[in-house]
């Protein structure tokens, strides 16, 4: 049936992927005058090599955890959501007014009513794009796109025009109040003896991101609305042959694509500064795609591919910090992958699948 | 408002226009032919920078031109390489295009100029300078023609002027020759052109290219006719609004010079909210503004007002049957 055995498929694609792009950044680094083994060296000791920079790396694969598997479940049922950072945008609103309006009394209700709005707040904003997608036959991908610019409009506008604090200038909401702070790292694990993870905005909501890859795992695979999101995505007209509505499932599937894109905004907004700013989310939906595409879309591979990503983002900030690599080393990093493990995918399928059968065939 | 602050106005809005209104084209020839392409914005910044750069170290802005035509062509090429010969996703390459421009011109500039991602100013022969039309000084005091014509039709860098140019001759060419209707035929229904003996692969590719060579224009006049020198991620978007309104623009070429005036016009108001207050004498939010280019092509794209219809193979790769 197949032309390659199913590990090929999940694990040596997208490492020739990654190996690909990395071979093509050593030039990039090589080209800029730098030393590309030195660089690497750099970046693994400033991500890995001390629990301050796991702090750090562990933070932004929470927020890559949320979006890539946003991306994912979309994926699942061939949408591609490109509108994480729309939905991220607006998940930030929703953690901001729980935490400025409600005033809860202690963290962990606090977070959980965060979650919700933000949960909320972003499946609200997949909402309109699912529902044109499904009703109106609008493209999913192209609508997305316009609500990602029409979200940062709108938080430009609570930001400065709203939720910003008299005589301030800076467009931000206030601090949010003491109770809603939540625990980081540093006050979980750290000890007066062996202090840990100092400075690094890692926080409780790395928990979150893990338990929701593991709750999307059951949803796709042990659920019957999983079952029905993976035969829409494998063929809709199968799919409707079998009752399943394609506007229930397209809609549902971005709704909770949404919502788990608007949960990255506990983290950024309510776990690292703790008040909302203009550019909370960083692009990370964006990065979210190269995440999902690089974990096949299965919740275990956006787990270790938003750590290695993670380890990018920390690593890129360390080369920038310490030599004349900018940071936007990394989003070249981050457009190769998604070059290679998204759209120049038969380039490397098409060798490889030639390979094994010539191997196949060797045996027989 | 007066007559002169309304040409100003309108003479903003034909500047901004102009870099939406090449880089729509672009997309019209690439979508028509079967490629979707958000990469426009990707391409138009790394054109950007290039023509800057090469502006900027040999003085001559044609050199920088071509240069950043150039390295438009190279992402087209690599977007060809991924959704026509690799039959990759559209999408996905588009996307991973812009990123990548994004990146690299930040990284290059830094090499090159160590100015924190940007191009020295650039001055003289290394600009598209304003030209100025043939009487337009003798007409200038002639009462309503005079100054429509001088401040408003003369005065702006020769690519404007290809731009508008662009409008008829990309309709002609869609529309009038075998080439577009080939090219219109692909984006349809690819099977029927190569059942024709055509090559399904050869006209997307002139199409991609076409595409290039547009972005390439559209990145050179942000950075070396609008604007003096290259900024980091100094498209802000433009290729999406470009994609708006294309859409807007049902993919037809008179369309999109109309559209691309119209979300010209949202940009040049978003800079002069003042002059919105005192014409209709309710402020409006610049963020309204700027976001009314996407709000616009939501509502279009929902078939509430009229309905856009992409060609129908666009974002397939072709599979020659065997």
């Amino acid at each position: 049936m197949g032309k390659m055995p199913h590990w090929a498929d999940i694990v040596l694609i997208p490492l020739i992927s990654l190996l690909l792009a990395a071979v093509l950044s050593s030039l990039v680094i090589l080209a800029i005058g730098e030393n590309p083994i030195a660089a690497f060296k750099l970046m693994v000791d400033g991500a890995l090599m001390r629990s301050a920079g796991w702090g750090y790396t562990l933070y932004y694969a929470t927020n890559f955890m949320f979006t890539g598997l946003a991306v994912a479940v979309a994926f699942h049922a061939r949408m591609f959501n490109i509108g994480g950072e729309g939905q991220a945008m607006l998940g930030g609103l929703g953690v901001a007014f729980a935490c400025l309006y409600i005033p809860w009394p202690h963290w962990s209700i606090a977070i959980l009513g965060a979650s919700t709005a933000a949960a909320l707040f972003g499946a609200f904003w997949a909402l309109i794009p699912a529902y044109l997608q499904a009703k109106r036959g609008s493209h999913i991908v192209i609508t997305t796109i316009m609500f990602n610019f029409i979200a940062a409009a709108l938080l430009n506008y609570f930001l400065v025009n709203v939720l910003r604090p008299p005589r301030s200038m800076d467009p931000a909401t206030a601090k949010f109040p003491e109770p809603t702070h939540l625990p980081s790292f540093q006050d979980m694990f750290s000890t007066a003896e062996n202090p840990l993870f100092r400075g690094a905005p890692a926080n409780v909501t790395f928990f979150i991101a893990v338990a929701a890859c593991f709750l999307v795992w059951f949803l796709i695979w042990r659920t019957k609305l999983g079952y029905e999101i993976r035969a829409f995505g494998f063929s809709e007209s199968g799919a409707k042959y079998a009752g399943i509505s394609p506007v229930r499932i397209t809609v549902i599937a971005m709704l909770i694509s949404g919502a788990l894109a608007g949960l990255m905004s506990v983290n950024t907004t309510m776990g690292e500064s703790e008040r909302l700013v203009l550019n909370s989310t960083e692009g990370a939906g964006f990065i979210g795609i190269a995440v999902a595409l690089m974990g096949r879309s299965h919740p275990f591979g956006v787990f270790l591919a938003a750590i290695l990503f993670g380890f990018l983002y920390q690593g890129g900030a360390e080369l920038a910090l310490w030599t004349d690599i900018p940071r936007e080393l990394i989003v070249v990093i981050q457009a190769l992958v998604i070059l290679f493990t998204g759209a120049l995918d038969n380039m490397v399928r098409m060798p490889l699948e030639k390979l094994f059968l010539a191997l196949r065939k060797g045996d027989a | 408002m007066d007559f002169m602050t309304l040409l100003q106005l309108l003479d903003t809005t034909v500047r901004l226009a102009t870099p939406l209104l090449l880089a729509c084209l672009a997309g019209l020839y690439s979508e028509r032919a079967g490629i979707f392409d958000i990469g426009l914005e990707g391409k138009m910044l790394a054109a950007a920078f290039f023509s800057a750069a090469f502006a900027y170290s040999t003085g001559s802005v044609w050199l920088g031109l071509l240069a950043g035509i150039g390295i438009s062509l190279v992402l087209s090429a690599i977007h060809g390489l991924a959704s026509i010969t690799f039959r990759g996703n559209q999408l996905i390459s588009g996307l991973a295009i812009t990123m990548l421009a994004g990146g690299m011109t930040v990284l290059i500039a830094q090499d090159w100029f160590s100015q924190g991602g940007r191009t020295p100013q650039l001055e003289g022969a290394a600009r598209f300078n304003p030209i100025t039309l043939p009487f337009a000084e003798a007409l200038r005091d002639v009462p309503f023609i005079g100054p429509l014509y001088y401040e408003l039709i003369s005065g702006h860098p020769i690519l404007v002027y290809i731009a508008l140019a662009l409008v008829p001759i990309t309709w002609w060419v869609l529309f009038r020759t075998r080439f577009g209707l080939r090219l219109r035929a692909v984006g349809e229904n690819p099977a029927s052109v190569d059942t024709a003996g055509v090559s399904v692969v050869t006209l997307r590719y002139s199409a991609v290219m076409i595409c290039g060579v547009l972005c390439g224009l559209a990145g050179a006049y942000l950075a070396t006719a609008l604007q003096a020198g290259f900024v980091k991620d100094m498209t802000a978007g433009r290729g999406y609004i470009a994609l708006a309104a294309l859409i807007f623009a049902k993919w037809r070429p008179w369309y999109a010079l109309w559209a691309t005036l119209l979300f010209g016009l949202f940009q040049a108001l978003e800079l002069r909210p003042d002059l919105i207050e005192s014409a209709l004498g309710v402020k409006v939010q610049v963020q309204l503004l700027g976001a009314l280019p996407y709000i616009l092509t939501v509502v279009i794209l929902a078939g509430f007002v009229g309905k856009a219809i992409p060609p129908r193979a666009g974002g397939e790769p072709y599979v020659k049957e065997r």
